[in-house]
């Protein structure tokens, strides 16, 4: 059941950077300054606006809180439909936080079409805070089409040199895995109207109450069809072509956002729809989508290893690592999910981080070519320390966030029922170790060695604005690393209740949920657990 | 009598004011102002008058006309076609030098067959309608009168509309021979009785009427006409005649198709499916290889007249509310579009090819961000019109069992999006190769905004006419 209880409160971050958007269109163009400020204080307040969703958002409660549900196109029964759980909660704050820093990191490397610029990461904040929030499939998918324009004029006016060749590509991927999805969206809702008594709709609990109901052969389809739209996202292996493109010709603050919050878009409808609306197909499906992420975990290790580019090896990076995250989901276990999550989160940070910092020595040398660098750490040696949290956080080093989600995600996987084969934790954990060395080798020869370059002898260390982009991550980066409770608290409730359901799905029994969600009685009041 | 009149207000009180019009510039010299202005009160109160009637049902004039609901709808419909044009065509004839006296009372004469369609229940004033229409856009066609181009397109358009309607009445006369009426009442009655004197005639008589409205609807095999006629045209004239006609032509296929679908239901869906997977195929193939933009996007209204015809395939009332929000949001994306090439074009010619939109967003960025907006809804994206269409079209089909015909229809959606963003690509990635005129927005800054916003308020709240599009449909299909 959801709950309605101040439902507002997540309207309000939701709409802020729309009306931010909107504010920037009625800017002139000349103004530059005042449109930077303007759009950094809309995002900030975002970020804000989100943060008593986190202080009031009860773990104990089962189902999706702060529900709002507003009438929209009745004869479709689509409504604005939104509310978020542990995982979307995660997600959303995740989006808000990381957007100042991105739009920060923009000020000094945006040099033309400011207004442009800023009204389009205004719109993609609010296009990635919708797909996370709508409990609507009609919502849902015009929030996920709403971020390809955005993100198409991000790589394609402010990119890189092929960076026309990015946009379309990104462009044209996405929305073969999504207009397949739509098809999928559209049945489902005429399943729900072909029911004895029903009637066309979109909403997404009542779908979810019938998507048991489907035959399995169709069941199947609708899977794939769906998985097929999150995987090209994620990107899982094989459907990845379209990242490198992207990540490289993206401008840094567009990678970052790329990296950091729109791949999990995919993983997150990967459990929003694939997990809950068909576990029968799931169990079929698990398997072959483990392998995939085990394949794109090696494939992305061994690819980064040989990178010339320091942005492409992290883009790289982000096959494999987001290959844990899927790997997770698959086994079915509360670890695993409660791993990808938090994994999620992990790369949004580390990953995000390690872009903004391929943009600091960017802004600088104007090449992201390792061999025009060596010996960096003499003459930016505030910027070598963040520099080395960024990239042990990715490694995966015990203490910093990135250990706990590959730690759950492995654990998850090896005692999965679904997977059943301890080999895919095996060949994954490989993973880990090409991570330290395609990301320890890379830091050696841009950071250590001598500096023989005259041209890397004048560089100056990180300035006030980039110093304040880094240390918000680097703290959440620790805090994480050291006491992930605050954090897996939020989705460990949701993790056991799904994977409790989908067990009795499939096999009949479930020793999960372990812990017990607080009951809320007809009149609200909540009763104490017992 | 009375009665008869009320019921097609919208429709008679225009072509009285029609015949005025023309009667006005015959007297007076230089009268393009006063039958501009008179157009547009023309063009207005019959709006006004249609979405009175709107809910006066019924038939008149001995059952050969009927009113409210559907026409009523379509009246308005053709009504803000109509004011979108010759908002822009002033500026835009003024410019080329072709403001003759005569063209606004042309319009008038269009919208007059138009709303004849919309209104008939009779395949004579169904036939009537259409020729009407027709001889209008034939002259319309060739209005640049210097332009070769423009005259050729007229000669052609007139050849192969003659041509096809040859078929059109030939199939007519066999569905009266076949069913003894030519009212869409009795055809009905006779063919669900299966009272049918020459039965036999039947299949052939559905189908030669079937290939006289795809020539109309510029649907495959049908289509030739469409990419020459459209690129010759005065842009203008372009946009009426792609959105104004095409609506024109599904207006005359929807009661059609609903009388004469119970005679053989499966073939006739098979038949409409088969035409609109290769229509849409088709359309959107040649236009990936164009690089004339008038061109690019007279092929993409073939391609878009296969997504209208999904909406025939599942013949329910899901499928027609879909064609009609179809026609409604495609009216203000196509104008729209074209509004904005015709301003950038001079002498007929000049600035249409798609390389000449090179870096248009720094001349002109709020010229491209609407054309823009346009493009992305013509590609189905949301949350504009486009999408929405598309989802109420696809959704329709698949009801209906014809979820290949839709999986097709979202390959083909792929293809279109390519040169769709092309020209996005062009106005906003790329440096300008030419250097854009200077342009004078006018009045068609009017029929732009209107046309903006149509795209988007439908795009984001649907709901309105989506309603109206249900209670007009779970009126007349049961």
């Amino acid at each position: 059941m959801p709950h309605t209880d101040s439902a507002g409160l997540l309207l309000l971050p939701l709409f802020l950077p729309l009306l931010g958007f909107l504010s920037i269109l009625f800017i002139d163009r000349a103004q530059e300054k005042a449109i930077k400020y303007v759009t950094l204080i809309f995002s900030m307040l975002t970020f804000f606006a989100s943060l008593p969703l986190w202080f009031m958002f009860n773990d104990g409660l089962d189902g999706f809180q702060f529900y709002t549900n507003i009438s929209w196109i009745p004869s479709l029964d689509a409504g604005f439909r939104t509310g978020i759980d542990g995982m979307s909660l995660l997600l959303v704050v995740l989006t808000t936080f990381i957007m100042p820093i991105s739009i920060l990191a923009s000020f000094e490397a945006i040099g033309k079409r400011q207004k442009e610029y800023y009204a389009m990461m205004l719109l993609l904040e609010f296009g990635m805070l919708g797909v996370f929030v709508s409990l609507d499939t009609m919502l849902f998918y015009v929030f996920w089409e709403l971020i390809l324009i955005p993100m198409y004029f991000l790589i394609g006016i402010w990119g890189g040199k092929d960076r026309i060749y990015a946009a379309v590509k990104f462009f044209l991927y996405t929305l073969v895995g999504s207009l397949l999805m739509l098809i999928a969206i559209v049945w489902m809702g005429l399943y729900a109207k072909w029911t004895p008594g029903g009637h066309f709709t979109t909403d997404f609990l009542i779908l979810k109450q019938l998507a048991p109901g489907i035959p399995l052969d169709i069941q199947i389809w609708l899977f794939l069809a769906f998985a097929l739209s999150f995987c090209i996202k994620v990107p899982l292996f094989p459907f990845h072509t379209w990242l490198p493109d992207a990540h490289v010709q993206a401008p840094t603050a567009g990678s970052v956002i790329l990296a950091g919050v729109l791949l999990k878009m995919g993983t997150y409808g990967l459990i929003r729809f694939n997990l809950e609306l068909f576990p029968q197909s799931l169990h079929l499906f698990a398997q072959p989508l483990a392998w995939l992420s085990v394949i794109g975990i090696i494939y992305g290790a061994l690819v980064a290893m040989v990178q010339t580019d320091i942005k492409k090896l992290v883009a790289y990076s982000s096959v494999s690592h987001l290959g844990f995250v899927v790997l997770g989901i698959v086994s079915v276990t509360p670890e695993g999910l409660q791993g990808a999550i938090i994994q999620m989160v992990n790369h949004g940070l580390s990953t995000g981080m390690l872009f903004l910092c391929v943009g600091v020595l960017y802004e600088r040398r104007h090449t992201r070519e390792i061999g025009d660098f060596g010996g960096i750490t003499k003459v930016m040696p505030k910027f070598a320390v963040m520099f080395t949290i960024a990239m042990m956080a990715s490694v995966g080093l015990p203490g910093l966030n990135g250990f706990i989600g590959e730690y759950l995600t492995l654990f998850g996987s090896f005692q999965s029922k679904f997977l059943n084969n301890p080999w895919f934790s095996i060949f994954s954990a490989s993973g880990v170790i090409f991570a330290a060395v395609y990301l320890l080798w890379m830091f050696q020869r841009v950071m250590f060695g001598t500096n023989d370059n005259p041209k890397n002898h004048t560089l100056t260390d990180l300035t006030k604005s980039e110093y304040w982009q880094l240390v918000p991550l680097v703290i959440f980066i620790v805090w994480i690393g050291v006491y992930p409770k605050t954090f897996l608290s939020r989705s460990e409730l949701y993790a056991q209740t799904l994977v409790g359901s989908i067990e009795k799905t499939v096999f009949g029994t479930s020793a999960y949920p372990k812990i017990k969600a607080i009951e809320v009685d007809a009149s609200g009041i909540k009763k104490a657990e017992h | 009598m009375i009665q008869d009149l009320l019921l097609t207000a919208p429709f008679t009180f225009l072509s009285a004011m029609a015949i005025i019009a023309m009667v006005v510039d015959a007297l007076i010299k230089n009268s393009a102002r006063i039958t501009f202005l008179f157009s547009v009160i023309t063009l207005i109160v019959s709006g006004i008058l249609a979405i009175g009637t709107f809910g006066q049902h019924g038939i008149g004039f001995n059952g050969m006309i009927s009113g409210g609901g559907f026409s009523s709808y379509f009246d308005v419909l053709f009504s803000v076609g109509g004011l979108l044009t010759i908002f822009a065509a002033r500026s835009y004839l003024q410019r080329e030098g072709i403001e003759h006296d005569e063209f606004y009372s042309l319009i008038l004469f269009a919208i007059g067959g138009m709303m004849l369609i919309g209104h008939s229940n009779n395949l004579l004033t169904l036939f009537i309608g259409i020729e009407i229409m027709s001889v209008v856009f034939y002259i319309l066609s060739g209005y640049m009168r210097s332009s070769i181009a423009s005259v050729e397109s007229s000669l052609k358009y007139f050849l192969l509309g003659a041509f096809s309607t040859g078929f059109l009445v030939y199939g007519m006369a066999l569905i009266y021979g076949a069913t003894g009426s030519m009212d869409y009442g009795h055809i009905s009655m006779n063919i669900s009785r299966g009272a049918l004197p020459l039965g036999s005639l039947l299949p052939i008589g559905i189908a030669l009427m079937v290939i006289g409205l795809s020539f109309k609807a510029a649907a495959f095999p049908f289509h030739q006409w469409a990419p020459d006629v459209y690129q010759g045209a005065p842009t203008i004239v372009t946009a009426f005649m792609s959105t104004a006609g095409k609506a024109a032509a599904f207006v005359a296929f929807m009661p059609i198709v609903m009388v004469l679908m119970p005679a053989a239901p499966a073939k006739l869906q098979m038949t409409f499916a088969v035409l609109s997977a290769a229509t849409m195929l088709i359309g959107n193939i040649s236009a990936l290889a164009q690089t004339n933009i008038k061109r690019m996007l007279a092929f993409s209204s073939v391609a878009h007249a296969g997504y209208l015809m999904m909406g025939l395939v599942s013949g329910s009332q899901a499928g027609y509310s879909g064609i009609l929000f179809y026609l409604t949001s495609y009216m203000f994306m196509q104008i729209g579009s074209f509004i904005i090439v015709g301003l950038l074009e001079r002498r007929g010619e000049e600035h249409l090819q798609i390389s000449d939109y090179a870096g248009l967003s720094k001349k002109y960025p709020v010229l491209a961000a609407f054309m823009a907006i346009f493009m992305f809804s013509l590609a189905g994206i949301p949350p504009f019109a486009g999408f929405f269409g598309k989802y109420y079209l696809f959704s329709a089909a698949i009801d209906a069992g014809f979820l290949w015909l839709t999986v097709i229809a979202v390959f083909s959606s792929i293809i279109s999006v390519y040169f769709y963003i092309g020209l996005i690509v062009k106005m906003y990635f790329n440096e300008p190769e030419k250097e854009m005129p200077d342009t004078e927005f006018g009045l068609s800054g009017i029929s732009l905004f209107i046309t903006i916003a149509g795209v988007i308020i439908l795009g984001i709240m649907p709901s309105g006419i989506l309603s109206i599009a249900n209670a007009i449909f779970g009126h007349s299909t049961h």
